[in-house]
């Protein structure tokens, strides 16, 4: 069958080329979305209690005897908005390299995770800290007390990079 | 000489009594679209702001009074300044002639409920008003110097041209109906029939008419084409931030009430009462059934205005040849011919 009419509205029937059917069909499908519950969370009083697949605020991991990162520089290295500088320190300790120095300009900070996955010792993980304000550009900039974080707590990122890395 | 005082003192307390309802309705209207537009996106819209977020309109003024008052380099200074202040006055001048209810009596003193409700020009009036309105938007666009708000402005004259037609042809109709253009008359015509006699019955034709030429006149979506964001950035109003761009976003919401006023007159029988006012054991002409009336008259108001906002967020906006195809093709036929079968009605068969 040779089709001679081509576009969309030459193929509407009369009912649809009056229009007013089809907009009462679309007036009765807003009006019955009023009354659909609602999905929106009122945010400073319900805090949503993230994942552990969630890519939040960089952390470094903090054990017993101090934190794991052996300021390798690959985190510094391959991060792509250049936030993170780690300066290497030694100790007499069994595990002789520490940060002496470590930073995160968290206004530079992408989220991107290139850091926690390029790290070798998994010294360094993404939080769920999604809340970041700050009042000022050097405020923005955390060290290491700001940084680490007792490996209790992020329990849940390890875990999920463990299956999922 | 007395008489003359007393005149002018009622009229200048009714002019402001309603210049402060009139902003006071645009902030409802403007509290009403978005949350009406949240309730439909199936969100909960403003909510912080006072209770339930009613003073959300309130913050949102108070806000564009603080705003910085930017006038490109190269607007005409003068017209760039006159345009938002012909908007909101012409939607504000409308009311004049919009009655809230019939009367009541102080004494022996008929009180008119609206400014100079029951005059013998109210329709023309009207019409007159809003077409003036256009002033507003075109010098708007024209005086910004941008091609954006040029073209907003071309569009809302055009657009504003081409619906008058059909929007005062369809009116016609009511006007041969009531044999008279006060509005006062045109309610008072619909009284009766316990409801049935309304206009949106007796000219359904010249209702559709009407209602789709007061979306175009007020420059409400689908017909929203003088500010079509995705195509015009802001259309006329591009230009124009601070207290400006509030006087011509309380002049829309202004003209949403106007025409959900006139709709709710003209054809939803206004203030009219499907019984006599002895039947609920009221006197016509006190003030308790003048307050019945003007409830009434407010319910359906409100439902006009909820059927704007309704539809602003229901239909996607035509196509520039679309609106000019309906405006000419479609309305002004049909609102022809509904004028022509009326007065063939109104000559041969009463």
């Amino acid at each position: 069958m040779n089709n001679i009419k081509n576009t969309e509205a030459e193929r509407l029937n009369f009912w649809e080329n009056l229009y007013l059917p089809e907009i009462a069909k679309g007036l009765a499908l807003t009006f019955k979305r009023m009354f659909e519950p609602k999905f929106t969370r009122q945010y400073p009083e319900e805090i949503w209690e993230a994942d552990g697949a969630y890519r939040g605020r960089p952390v470094l991991v903090k054990e017993e005897e101090g934190e794991r990162c052996v300021a390798c520089g690959l985190c510094s290295r391959v991060c792509p908005a250049l936030a993170i500088e780690v300066q290497a320190g030694e100790t007499e300790r069994e595990k002789e390299r520490f940060p002496k120095l470590f930073e995160i300009n968290m206004l530079r900070c992408i989220f991107c995770g290139f850091c926690e996955e390029v790290c070798p010792e998994e010294a360094i993980v993404m939080s769920k800290e999604f809340e970041l304000v700050f009042q000022s550009q050097e405020e923005a900039i955390l060290g290491k007390d700001a940084l680490l974080v007792p490996i209790s707590e992020l329990q849940d990122r390890l875990e999920f990079l463990r299956q999922w890395r | 000489m007395n008489d003359i005082v007393w005149i002018i003192v009622e009229a200048v307390a009714k002019v402001l009594f309603l210049v402060l309802i009139l902003q006071l309705t645009a902030a409802a209207t403007v509290y009403l679209e978005r949350k009406i537009s949240a309730f439909i996106q199936i969100r909960v819209g403003p909510n912080r702001v006072g209770p339930w977020g009613t003073l959300q309109p309130f913050a949102d003024v108070l806000k564009l009074f603080l705003k910085e008052d930017i006038v490109p380099k190269a607007a005409d200074k003068f017209f760039h300044s006159l345009a938002p202040i012909i908007s909101l006055g012409i939607a504000l001048a409308v009311w004049a002639v919009i009655p809230f209810g019939d009367y009541f009596m102080i004494g022996d003193r008929k009180i008119m409920l609206g400014v100079a409700p029951d005059v013998n020009i109210g329709v023309l009036y009207v019409l007159a008003m809003t077409s003036l309105g256009v002033y507003g938007i075109t010098l708007a666009g024209w005086s910004s110097n941008s091609k954006y708000s040029l073209l907003g402005g071309l569009r809302s004259s055009a657009q504003m041209i081409s619906y008058e037609l059909s929007m005062g042809l369809s009116l016609l109709a009511v006007v041969m109906m009531a044999s008279s253009f006060s509005l006062n008359d045109i309610v008072a015509i619909q009284e009766g029939w316990g409801g049935w006699k309304w206009n949106i019955f007796l000219q359904p034709v010249g209702f559709f008419i009407f209602l789709t030429a007061a979306f175009a006149e007020t420059n409400r979506a689908p017909f929203d084409l003088p500010e079509a964001e995705p195509e015009l950035v802001g259309g006329f109003n591009t230009e124009y931030s601070g207290m400006k761009f509030g006087m011509f976003f309380l002049a829309e919401y202004a003209n949403v009430a106007t025409s959900s006023a006139l709709i709710s007159l003209i054809y939803l029988g206004g203030w009219a009462l499907p019984f006599s006012p002895e039947a609920i054991g009221m006197q016509e002409g006190s003030i308790l059934f003048a307050l019945l009336q003007t409830l009434v008259f407010v319910l359906k108001v409100i439902f006009m205005i909820f059927f704007f906002v309704w539809v602003r967020w229901s239909i996607p906006r035509f196509r520039y040849d679309q609106l000019m195809y309906l405006g000419w093709k479609v309305l002004l036929p049909l609102s022809l011919l509904n004028a022509l079968v009326t007065a063939a009605v109104i000559v041969f068969a009463i």
